[in-house]
């Protein structure tokens, strides 16, 4: 090749090691157009508009703690049923949803992704960034529910400093929806078979976090590893510790763990992801 | 010195055929298999020219074989072929889409592509929010659309519905507003692909000079288009790709007589249903049984003419009853749009008895359609034209006008009428 200075080039495959998430960071503003129509064109011509938001983790908490909490007898009686029970359905909730957007990545915009090109992760991340809005108004709805327990009084349980590491936790939660979600994208491009494992694989995984019981339930040694295995095991414990100071585990090591494993599991798909994106218009 | 800033070579693209199955995972296997011990893809060897009328039992297919090219900055390039050919996945390929399966593309500069005018626009956001959100696809930042803002409303002409959904504008009004966004792009290097077919005639027009505009504003742009009048009138230089290949390169004009020629060639032997009544109309009483084209100068047979050429037509008949009166017509039709382009009056051949055979020869002087396919149509009848023996309706090859050499490979028109000055 000659010796000249080519802004692009395209060819093959290019190596492996290409995360060009700078690319990422120069079409910003098409992130934040992104996030900006997943978040107006949802509830466009609805009467109650962002309510919505808040409607589906205040029903769900509603049927747990009736079901679980009352029915089954799971949730720990030294802090309010319904605020422990919130406490986990709104991370969850918003980890399941961006693994579950974004891992249809490219089979869902393959009629843009056909037509122009921009760094092809900045949809997932576009995804992760409109969901933390509605994250935010649901967290609003917690921080509400709190306050009512706390001066109606009965209980005591206070805020843990841990609540100081919560933006953290949020940003692993993001991270791990994220990479498990655009492996899955990327996995399924030629052969959907994977995509049949999503649904119901997250809904397996919500039984394996601590998400219906309290750790403490949890005696047996092997169980508690497989528990805590589950990445999301330590982010809803570290949700529920730093709102009440207890009826949770607050575990740094599981933590970090997390931490690791996301980041991890993130280098890894996005590798992945940056090899499909390529070629992926030819299969799926 | 002008400056390279597109160097393309030997881009090929294979395509496998079929639905995607276990089969297509033994590929798979097999290629990494391959790639792990350092070998080369064993399916590359493999694989047709890119040629949809044939079958065969190859699952790959090379969409583009050996594509070698070079853009100077600068240059407003046509790229051109039959649907099929190719040029789309050049496009994908340049636009980044897809990846080559061997080559490489240099580009110098920032490169925008538009395969389609409005991608991504959402229905339930307004115009407003669509130009924000279709120009950051299309690689604009948030400053420079607004900058451009009031002059993108301005030219899709939507103004007034700016603050409406999209899902109720017309669809005139949506491409308006789409081709308006697109048009205010500003890279280095341009591609289109055939988004000027939008919009009313109005709009077409005013399109096609934005484009030119664009084109004569010193920016590289890669134009593929059916359209030759638009590709003569904004390209300067033209691709032809032809299975995959290019057939031909080199100023526009040349490439598009080409091009035009190439689709004007018809097999003779392909189109002779003559013997199959099954497509056969009238009485019968007499039946046509043969029809030649001749080129009256040189005697030759052919169906294949220059403008001015002499046209002779030999007609054989036979009569299976007897008839007293015999009349010939023909027609041409143009074959794209269907309509009768030209018609000879009826004559008289004289009538004829049972059994016999005639030979009528018809010459057609200084033919001056233009450049073109025309269907033929024959027919012969009695006086009563309601009744006729026989119709020969575009079942024999067409009528072919090829480009001179020398010629202007466009004009509007069926024909150039002669025409006398008087000063």
């Amino acid at each position: 090749m000659k010796k000249e200075n080519w802004d692009l080039i395209i060819r093959p495959h290019q190596r492996f090691f290409d995360l060009n998430l700078r690319e990422v960071w120069r079409y910003r503003d098409l992130v934040m157009q992104f996030v900006r129509r997943d978040i107006v064109a949802v509830y466009k011509q609805t009467l109650l508009g962002p309510v919505w938001f808040v409607v589906q983790p205040i029903l769900t908490t509603i049927v747990f703690t009736f079901v679980f909490g009352n029915l089954a007898g799971l949730a720990p009686d030294n802090v309010p049923t319904a605020l422990f029970y919130m406490a986990g359905i709104i991370p969850w909730n918003y980890f399941s949803e961006c693994l579950m957007k974004t891992s249809t990545t490219f089979t869902g915009n393959a009629s843009i992704y056909g037509k122009v090109y921009f760094p092809r992760l900045v949809m997932p991340f576009s995804v992760v960034i409109s969901n933390m809005a509605k994250l935010g108004i649901q967290l609003i709805i917690l921080a509400i529910v709190w306050l009512y327990y706390y001066l109606k009084g009965g209980y005591d349980f206070q805020l843990s400093p841990v609540l100081l590491l919560l933006p953290v936790v949020i940003i692993i939660m993001a991270g791990l929806g994220l990479s498990l979600g655009i492996l899955i994208s990327s996995l399924t491009t030629k052969y959907r078979d994977f995509a049949f494992l999503v649904a119901f694989g997250v809904e397996l995984l919500k039984f394996a976090s601590t998400l219906i019981f309290p750790l403490f339930l949890i005696k047996n040694d092997t169980y508690r590893t497989i528990i805590y295995a589950n990445p999301m095991t330590s982010i809803i414990e570290t949700f529920r510790f730093a709102l009440m100071g207890k009826g949770a585990e607050f575990n740094p090591m599981a933590l970090v763990y997390s931490a690791v494993f996301m980041v991890v599991v993130f280098l890894f798909s996005a590798l992945l992801f940056n090899r499909v994106e390529k070629s992926f218009m030819d299969t799926v | 010195m002008s400056r390279i800033v597109i160097e393309a070579e030997n881009i090929s693209k294979q395509y496998r055929l079929g639905v995607v199955s276990g089969k297509t995972l033994s590929d798979d296997l097999k290629r990494s298999l391959y790639r792990m011990l350092g070998k080369p893809d064993p399916l590359a060897t493999v694989g047709v020219e890119n040629d949809r009328t044939t079958v065969t039992d190859s699952q790959y297919v090379w969409a583009l074989r050996d594509i070698n090219f070079e853009v100077e900055q600068g240059e407003v390039l046509g790229i051109i072929g039959r649907n099929g050919a190719g040029k789309s996945t050049l496009l994908k390929i340049l636009s980044r889409v897809t990846m080559p399966s061997t080559g490489e593309i240099r580009v110098k500069g920032r490169i925008a592509s538009l395969l389609e005018v409005g991608t991504g626009f959402h229905p339930e956001l307004t115009g407003r929010e669509n130009i924000f959100l279709n120009g950051a696809i299309l690689g604009m930042t948030k400053n420079e659309i607004k900058r451009k803002f009031d002059e993108i409303v301005a030219f899709s002409g939507v103004a007034r519905y700016i603050d409406t959904p999209v899902k109720r504008y017309s669809s005139g009004m949506y491409v308006r507003l789409a081709f308006a966004v697109a048009a205010h792009l500003e890279p280095e290097i341009l591609v289109i692909d055939e988004v000027l077919a939008v919009g009313d005639s109005e709009f077409q027009k005013k399109c096609l000079g934005k484009m030119k505009e664009v084109a004569g504003g010193g920016r590289t742009v890669l134009f593929v288009s059916h359209n030759m009048g638009a590709v003569s009138d904004i390209c300067d230089k033209a691709l032809l790709i032809d299975k995959g290949r290019i057939s031909a390169r080199g100023q526009a004009d040349a490439v598009i007589r080409e091009y035009v020629n190439q689709t004007l060639r018809f097999d003779l032997s392909s189109k002779d249903s003559l013997s199959d009544p099954q497509f056969r109309r009238g009485s019968g009483h007499v039946r046509i049984g043969g029809l030649r084209m001749f080129n009256a100068l040189s005697g030759e047979e052919t169906n294949e003419f220059e403008p001015g050429n002499d046209v002779r037509i030999e007609i054989d008949m036979e009569a299976h009853q007897a008839t007293d009166e015999l009349y010939f017509l023909m027609g041409l039709r143009s074959s794209l749009s269907r309509e009768m382009v030209t018609s000879t009056g009826r004559i008289a051949l004289g009538g004829m008895s049972g059994g016999q055979t005639k030979k009528a020869s018809v010459v057609l002087p200084a033919l001056n359609l233009s450049p073109g396919v025309y269907e033929t149509y024959y027919w012969i009848g009695s006086r009563m034209q309601e009744h006729p023996y026989d119709v020969i309706d575009n079942l024999t090859a067409p009528l072919v006008v090829k480009i001179p050499a020398d010629g202007q490979a466009l004009s509007t028109g069926y024909f150039k009428l002669p025409f006398k000055l008087d000063l």
